[in-house]
């Protein structure tokens, strides 16, 4: 028997819930409502009804090349998280399917490396990506994002795989089912759900990742984090601007982001909770 | 039936993982314990020699490593307690049948999403800033004088920040747990006339209580290691009223390069991250089990 629900009582909790969530989501708001005002009536006062010019979207792309570092945020996700699939399917797919005893000491031993503050190796990382000439190269920072991602990886891909029936293994493997066989036909097409899920969180890790990125680049390999991070010093008004860079930097991965919510619940608990 | 020859096959599927993660996490790890012990100065090389723990004295004779270790802890303990008990809050006003449930979770859950730069220079200038800001203009409504945020209340300029943006991650983990909790168990409760808060007491919060503390171990390790809030915020001012430790291990490091004070900051984030790490990995462990 279900619990009545009184029309009463769902308007004041309707209410309650919207008001924190438009407060909470404010911020956000106000932003992208900024981006679309001049930079004088930005510094105004308040005022939540812009007058709609796009200027400050050109200027951005004008003034500091918006788009390259837009193109090296991309490209620094997804090619982190696609190397670091490549590394973390074959692992987890063993871990899952070929457990042994020390199965669980391994994955538990990758958690705690995720755990190991990225300051404390700040300098010798400094040092080897300055003396192999991998500072401000998209090549060395995507092979960082990808070490830094890579045990929350495994362990996403564990949870998925553990997930899959090994009877059905068994039953291709009595078939006479190669190793390979058995990958291509029976695992990839009960894998694909997971490792989408996988990837789709992994990319916004990435692309947020606010430490190694603003650290290691100057300009070339610069993703979105640096260049946001280089509006700290303000020169003059630049309110709308700054608006408009920060509406371009986390309009996606927030679209994005709206769509893994399940997902995210569990990759970031690692599986604990689901 | 694992035979030798799978269990080759999964040794040798397992390697890459593994060696990369062991290489990426020793080799600097080492480095860092080495450089820890030095007197090393890329600018001043003349007095680099080997001094065994004197940059570790500096945690008890220099205020700027206290202050990093205090304030470190400081964020960490209120954004916590912001969170967990706003995310409980939450997650149980949004667990009410609501109209517009799905915008309503969108809406809440969207500052996680929001890169680290983003959410603070947004804070800084748009919401805290004393003249232009929201808040000032709240102010200046009421006929108050607004806040000078980040010059008088820098590490709680930053401590709301962080909060904004973790609120998001808790709410959605405990509504999460909260939504399997058995209906049916709810109802007994309130038929054997539990009141509201006895029934959150001995019925949501234990059921909860996993969630919770899966909540607590995450956000304890990303806050232990905030560092572009304070970047682009406050810079660790003014003096080292907002500095954390990874901030003033880049500091030292980075703009000052005494390298071998930066190291034993770096060990001592380590060793701060472990005893965390330590209660994190028995309680993920024992997940594992089921």
């Amino acid at each position: 028997m279900a619990r009545a629900v009184t029309t009463q009582h769902k308007t004041i909790a309707t209410a309650a819930a919207w008001v924190v969530a438009l407060l909470i989501f404010f911020p956000i708001l106000y932003t992208i409502i900024t981006s679309f005002k001049s930079e004088q009536e930005a510094i105004q006062g308040f005022n939540l009804i812009p007058s709609g010019t796009f200027e400050s979207y050109s200027e951005v792309q004008q003034q500091s090349g918006y788009f390259k570092f837009f193109f090296n945020s991309v490209l620094l996700s997804v090619g982190s998280t696609i190397l670091a699939l490549i590394v973390a399917i074959p692992a987890a797919w063993s871990m899952a399917f070929s457990p042994t005893k020390r199965t669980k000491d391994i994955l538990m031993w990758m958690l705690s490396t995720k755990m190991m503050p990225a300051v404390a190796v700040l300098f010798p990382i400094y040092l080897i990506f300055r003396d192999s000439g991998l500072l401000d190269s998209r090549i060395g920072l995507t092979v960082m994002l990808m070490l830094i991602n890579l045990p929350i990886v495994v362990w996403m891909l564990y949870t998925y795989f553990r997930e899959i029936p090994g009877e059905i293994l068994e039953a291709a493997r009595m078939d006479g089912a190669s190793l390979w066989n058995e990958i291509i036909y029976v695992l990839t097409p009960m894998a694909v759900p997971g490792i989408a899920s996988t990837m789709l969180l992994n990319i916004i890790l990435a692309w947020n990742e606010a430490f190694w990125t603003i650290r290691l680049t100057t300009t070339n390999a610069a993703p979105l984090t640096a260049f946001i991070s280089s509006f700290s010093s303000p020169q003059g008004l630049f309110w709308a601007k700054l608006s408009a860079a920060s509406t371009l930097a986390i309009a996606p991965i927030l679209i994005m982001g709206w769509f893994s919510q399940k997902q995210l619940v569990r990759g970031l608990t690692f599986g604990a909770v689901k | 039936m694992a035979t030798q020859q799978t269990r080759s096959i999964a040794r040798f599927m397992m390697a890459p993982s593994v060696i990369l993660l062991f290489v990426w996490m020793i080799v600097p790890l080492l480095f860092t314990l080495w450089f820890s012990l030095l007197q090393y100065n890329p600018l001043n090389p003349i007095r680099d020699g080997f001094v065994w723990f004197d940059n570790y004295k500096l945690f008890y004779s220099n205020p700027a490593f206290l202050y990093s270790i205090l304030n470190t802890l400081t964020i960490v303990v209120s954004v916590l307690v912001i969170t967990v008990v706003g995310g409980i809050l939450l997650a149980m006003l949004l667990d009410q049948p609501i109209w517009g449930q799905g915008i309503v979770r969108i809406l809440v859950i969207s500052p996680f999403f929001v890169m680290p730069p983003v959410a603070a220079l947004v804070w800084k200038n748009m919401i805290m800033h004393p003249q232009y800001g929201v808040f000032a203009d709240i102010a200046r409504f009421f006929g108050a004088q607004p806040i000078d945020w980040f010059g008088q209340h820098p590490l709680t300029a930053i401590i709301l920040i962080v909060a904004w943006q973790w609120l998001p991650f808790a709410t959605l983990i405990l509504l999460t747990s909260l939504q399997s909790l058995d209906g049916e168990q709810k109802e007994a409760a309130e038929m054997d006339g539990a009141g509201f808060l006895s029934r959150f007491w001995y019925l949501t919060l234990p059921h909860m209580s996993r969630a919770i503390t899966v909540v607590i171990l995450i956000q304890t390790i990303f806050l232990l290691s905030i560092y572009a809030e304070i970047l682009v915020t406050t810079n660790g001012g003014p003096g080292y009223a907002s500095t954390n430790l990874p901030f003033l291990v880049y500091q030292k490091a980075l703009l000052e390069f005494k390298i071998g004070q930066a190291s034993a900051g770096g060990v001592i984030a380590v060793i701060l991250a472990n005893i965390v790490a330590f209660f994190a990995m028995r309680a993920v462990g024992k997940n594992l089990d089921k």
